[in-house]
């Protein structure tokens, strides 16, 4: 049976919301008030999803963002997920595999001091510490669609800087392939590590992978914070990626290696399933999932069951026009 | 003294009495407002940012939790010689059928939104879905057949029917653990329940087979 899917041109962004949520990102920012409103929005969502939870802990110590200074994106027609969602519903395995385990489990999270290394076919290697992380490259705010695997999406308006600026700074070498990404190996901070139990059985650490082509497109960003302060520990801070016309799992987070290579690198979720995990993993309604399909999605904002929020999957998350030019000869149904 | 004694006496022979009752009325209470629950916190947005999958993934553990329960009954019944547990095995099947119909109409109407050509492919192209749909089919008929004019009336075929249930307990086994990405502990430990429940029923399976 055919799934009917609409041409890209059709879909419009407020036709998935009812009009009274339509508002611009502005509105929403007013609606939350403050800076410390998110946070308390996060804490009851997950306090709520706690209800049913009979083994949910309290953790006291909140995980501390800072506000960041930096180039507002342009007005978005696009209706953004609500930060207090943003915030509680994470795949981070590190801190646990259910969507609420990161928020529960990362808030003594220790992000300052941290390091961030860039190495392999370089020509000048270097580090940055925490505070050059936000003071190295100016930062932007850029509000990216986020496909998951599991066919749901978010808008998150994010802040950081290119991967490229970082990369043209290390000035790679013609050896320098590909990208290799790696997070923070710490089992005593990330329950997940430390237990096969909490962390779903992934070996770890993580690690990711893109080409160089791939990772020097401008869309491919670093991002710093998002919602216009550093990131909550849940969403990877102090520092992760993020490739908004891949799958999710290919923004890995909290990120402490990032390695030019000229082979391409192992990637974590295709080691652990090759089958239904590729290393390219576009967004693509073409090339389902095994188990499910990958032709629409449902988007992420506010409403509650009622909310009708599915909606068509597009080619490469929407992003064709900047990156399809980068695969025009390969069969993505094989570099799935 | 002896008024405290009488008391005691007669609580215990009211309790006695009323047992099956009672624990009826427990297995409405626990298994009916966590339901309600669940319902209200998911229409009002209250549940986590995704409601939909909380919903879902709720009402499937708690069909195949409340399953496993009415399994283990017939053992414990047995083996602590407390008949009258035997009479709430209906009312819990009818639970975990319930439940059921949540977890599949809450994907139709929630997940897939009633998009219906969806619907059918997933469950026809998904072999964790078909297995599940499969499952929930059995647990049709079960609650189907469930009133006792029926079970007057079909015999020995009822039983028949009704020995089923361990085939459905075992997709709904499979459907969990081929669900997940790659945290199979949780389904593991619930595959191995269930396999230990029906290894305990390994004398009357052998006897089908004769």
């Amino acid at each position: 049976m055919l799934i009917k899917t609409k041409k890209s041109s059709q879909l419009s962004e407020q036709q998935v919301t009812d009009e009274s949520f339509y508002h611009s990102r502005r509105d929403v920012l007013k609606q939350l008030g403050y800076l410390g409103a998110g946070s308390l929005l996060a804490q009851s969502a997950s306090a709520n999803a706690g209800a049913l939870d009979f083994f949910s802990s309290k953790k006291d110590v909140l995980f501390q963002q800072q506000a960041l200074k930096f180039q507002q994106a342009s007005e978005s027609s696009q209706i953004l997920t609500p930060e207090a969602k943003v915030t509680s519903h994470n795949n981070f395995y590190e801190f646990g595999t259910g969507k609420g385990d990161p928020v529960e489990n990362a808030q003594g999270f220790k992000v300052d001091p941290w390091q961030l290394k860039i190495s392999g076919e370089v020509d000048k290697p270097f580090t940055l510490g925490y505070d050059d992380l936000f003071k190295s490259f100016p930062l932007e705010e850029r509000i990216y669609r986020l496909r998951c695997v599991e066919a749901w999406s978010m808008v998150i308006p994010w802040i950081g800087f290119p991967l490229a600026e970082l990369i043209k700074r290390a000035a790679p070498n013609s050896r320098a392939k590909y990208v290799a990404f790696e997070t923070l190996y710490d089992p005593e901070q990330m329950p997940g590590q430390a237990s096969r139990r909490i962390g779903g059985g992934v070996k770890y650490p993580y690690v990711e992978g893109l080409r160089i082509d791939e990772a020097m497109n401008p869309l491919t960003l670093m991002s710093v914070g998002l919602y216009g302060k550093t990131l909550p520990a849940q969403n990877g801070a102090p520092i992760r990626l993020v490739v908004p016309w891949k799958y999710g799992f290919k923004s890995i987070k909290s990120i402490v290696g990032i390695k030019l290579v000229e082979h391409k690198p192992p990637t974590t979720w295709n080691m652990l399933a090759a089958n239904e995990y590729g290393f390219y993993a576009n967004v693509n309604p073409d090339v389902d999932h095994p188990r499910w399909s990958q032709a629409s999605e449902r988007r992420l904002t506010t409403g509650g069951l009622l909310a009708r929020n599915r909606i068509a999957t597009l080619p490469f998350n929407g992003y064709g026009e900047e990156v399809a030019d980068m695969y025009k000869n390969m069969d993505l149904r094989k570099d799935y | 003294m002896s008024v405290t004694t009488v008391n005691n006496i007669t609580f215990k022979q009211v309790f006695l009495n009323n047992r099956v009752l009672l624990l009826k009325i427990a297995i409405h209470l626990l298994s009916f407002l966590p339901l309600l629950a669940l319902y209200v916190l998911a229409f009002s947005d209250q549940l986590g940012a995704d409601p939909v999958k909380e919903v879902i993934h709720f009402t499937g553990i708690g069909s195949f939790n409340i399953l496993l329960i009415s399994l283990a009954l017939t053992p414990l019944a047995k083996k602590y010689r407390q008949g009258y547990l035997l009479q709430s095995r209906r009312l819990l099947g009818l639970y975990s059928f319930t439940y059921a119909m949540c977890h599949l109409l809450s994907f139709l109407a929630f997940e897939v939104q009633f998009d219906f050509a969806l619907f059918v492919d997933e469950i026809i192209e998904r072999p964790y879905i078909t297995v599940g749909m499969v499952a929930l089919l059995i647990l049709f008929a079960l609650a189907l057949t469930s009133v006792n004019t029926l079970k007057r009336k079909m015999k020995k075929n009822w039983q028949r029917l009704h020995n089923g249930v361990y085939g459905a307990v075992l997709l709904i086994a499979l459907h969990f653990l081929w669900s997940v990405k790659s945290e199979i502990i949780e389904p593991g430990i619930y595959a191995v329940i269930t396999l230990f429940l029906i290894s305990l029923r390994r004398d009357k399976i052998k006897r089908w087979f004769k």
